[in-house]
């Protein structure tokens, strides 16, 4: 049994703050070499763009009955994959989970990049991308409105208030940190850092402020975040399509998005802890925390999934039911069976203490949690699309080169983000770990002092004879 | 006569309450605890108790800006499917309820959450000059207790900062 602290309550603050200021400094060569690998990924995925912009969706495979296929899938997943960092900040927020201060900087920063990834899909999507504004309700001289019935456009409102809540949301809980870095900072980084600072001075009337600023931020996000996923699972349930017309969706979504987003958070705390050397902040006890949660998520997933598959199974829809069937035993079985694996067996490591102390095996078990979450998304799908109602139009599609490179691309674009991101703001939050570190060492010594206080009071009990607690 | 504002630091929070206690036993005639401005790097969650307290109004914006953007979205929305009756209807009201009510939550979190923002920047200050009597240490490990007084209450000020052991104590005049 191991008995440590989330973090060091001795820890003096120059030197979170002197942790924190050095990881944005001085890049090393291995940050560069990311850079330019993310660079060259994304020069794939502008190539595959340019191709398909020029060409039309041909080279996508695009075609009936195809209509959506590895784009739609790819959007589903960075949407999943922001809905940690936001939600579960938020959350732990409210819930007054104090470990969460070390890790939520980062882990809203990838919401935030997330959802600038998944946005890009749709447009791709269209092929007409010149055309993307259609979508917004503004006012036309031909008295144009888009749908409002559609969930596609409920999806554009969605997705565009969870990216501004949630930028909002990064920014305000970053500004204290922003002062520190002006106080800090020359050169170019000193205009920036004045300029978003705002004027922070640290006064009590802006740290009141602050606090309900931030609170009622964080009310607004936990629905908005289970509306935005909600919303896009809507895209495939208001349907009548065979396996996608499933009242649980929704919360199926959520939960494979709250899922992908925890594993998302243990890569990047990896990462991070071991480049940034964070390790007084992003410490075990806090990774052993992320992964118990990812568990339990795993675990909601995992039984959403069951009750999916048993509500077809006995709900005598015929197409739903040969839909299962086909999922589990046809072309894309072994997709099927690795999602299972991804998604409900290895999460299983994370419930052995050993493993969940050990940062390489938590690397690995991430990226397989998210490899699992993706082809969740390809399974909701390309199934669906390829062995619908009508048997004539079956047809199996595994994406074509074009698509597959704008998919990968989206990790280069990610990670660029990612990676300028840690570089220019703290990804650790100081104000907020020096809190931590303040309430808990003001608990020890409430701790201490009423310690020797019953110590001293049985004491003098014992010295006038009266019997204590045993006696009692 | 000229007034001065006059900033000591502290080490800890501890010092820096304990001056606050004796401005607000009146041990310097002529400041009260209401012309007393603390800066800290961490916000201290007693600082209600030794401070006073001093309201918050952020939320009251944050209620407006939900209501204006559910009450826009409403009329937004009905208003545009009320006037595009070229849209095939397929038989479903004009303006269908479900599917708005979606859209007008999306809206009441989006104007709520930026209306608490401009709120935010507004009462608590933010953008204003800053006062020239800040001190980056602020923003590292101390804590700084900040009060506009005048001329002849500058002394026992600074002599209540020394006896508290005030890190630095700076000054300077404002009028």
């Amino acid at each position: 049994m191991y008995n440590e602290k989330d973090i060091n309550e001795q820890i003096a603050w120059a030197k979170i703050n002197e942790d924190v200021l050095r990881s944005m400094e001085n890049p090393r060569k291995a940050y560069w070499l990311a850079v330019l690998i993310c660079i060259l990924m994304l020069a794939c995925a502008a190539f595959a763009e340019y191709i398909q912009y020029t060409t039309g969706m041909g080279p996508a495979n695009l075609n009936n009955p195809h209509m959506w296929d590895m784009y739609i899938a790819t959007f589903v997943f960075w949407i999943g994959m922001s809905h940690s960092g936001t939600l579960l900040s938020a959350i732990l927020h409210i819930i007054h989970a104090d470990w969460r201060k070390p890790i939520y900087r980062f882990a809203e920063a990838m919401t935030t990049f997330s959802l600038m990834t998944a946005g890009l899909f749709p447009i791709i999507h269209l092929g007409r991308v010149w055309n993307m504004y259609w979508v917004l309700p503004y006012v036309s001289d031909r008295g144009h409105w888009p749908n409002f019935r559609s969930p596609l456009v409920w999806d554009a409102f969605a997705i565009s208030t969870y990216l501004s809540a949630s930028m909002l949301f990064l920014f305000i809980g970053m500004i204290p940190d922003l002062a520190i870095c002006r106080d800090n900072a020359r050169g170019w980084r000193k205009k920036l850092y004045t300029v978003l600072s705002l004027g922070w001075t640290g006064h009590d009337k802006q740290w009141r402020n602050f606090r309900k600023v931030y609170l009622l931020m964080a009310c607004f996000l936990i629905p908005l975040a289970v509306s935005v996923h909600s919303i896009v699972s809507a895209d495939f349930a208001m349907s009548i399509m065979p396996g996608w017309h499933v009242t649980t969706f929704p919360p199926y979504f959520v939960a494979g998005a709250l899922y992908s987003g925890c594993a998302a958070i243990i890569t990047l705390f990896v990462l991070l802890r071991y480049f940034f050397r964070f390790e007084e902040y992003m410490t075990t006890p806090i990774m052993e925390k992320t992964c118990k949660l990812t568990f339990a998520i795993a675990m909601v997933w995992t039984y959403l999934n069951l009750v999916e598959f048993s509500s077809v199974w006995y709900g005598h829809d015929i197409y739903n039911k040969e839909l299962l069937i086909a999922k589990a035993t046809g072309p894309y079985a072994w997709v099927f069976w690795t999602m299972i694996f991804c998604g409900s067996v290895a999460p299983f490591a994370l419930a052995v203490q050993k493993l969940r102390r050990h940062m390489p095996t938590m690397f690995v078990v991430s990226l397989l949690l998210n490899l699992g979450m993706f082809f969740e998304r390809w399974m909701i799908v390309a199934p669906t699309l390829s062995m619908s109602h009508s048997p004539h139009q079956w047809d199996i599609m595994w994406g074509s080169i074009v698509e597959w490179a704008i998919v990968f691309g989206s990790f280069g674009w990610f990670g660029l983000l990612f990676l300028v991101f840690v570089k220019i703001f703290p990804s650790v939050s100081m104000y907020e770990v020096k809190e931590m570190v303040f309430h808990r060492r003001r608990h020890l010594v409430n701790e201490d002092a009423a310690a020797k206080f019953h110590r001293r009071k049985d004491d003098a009990k014992s010295a006038s004879g009266e019997p204590g607690l045993e006696g009692a | 006569m000229s007034k001065h504002c006059v900033m000591g630091l502290f080490s800890d929070f501890d010092e820096a309450f304990a001056a606050i206690s004796d401005i607000r036993k009146t041990k310097v005639p002529g400041v009260s605890v209401d012309d007393v401005t603390l800066k800290s790097p961490i916000e201290h969650p007693e600082i209600e108790e030794i401070l006073g307290e001093r309201p918050v109004h952020v939320q009251k914006f944050t209620l407006l800006g939900a209501i204006f953007g559910v009450t826009f979205g409403f009329f937004f929305l009905s208003g545009a499917q009320a006037t595009f009756l070229v849209q095939p209807q397929g038989g479903k009201p004009v303006v269908p309820l479900p599917s708005n009510f979606v859209l007008m939550y999306e809206m009441l979190i989006f104007f709520g959450v930026w209306c608490t923002f401009f709120a935010f920047l507004f009462l608590s200050g933010l953008l204003k000059k800053r006062h020239t009597l800040y001190s980056e240490k602020v923003s590292l490990d101390q804590v700084g207790i900040l009060i506009d007084v005048d001329e002849d209450c500058l002394e026992p000020v600074k002599n209540l900062f020394k006896q508290h052991k005030a890190v630095e104590i700076r000054e300077e005049v404002i009028k």
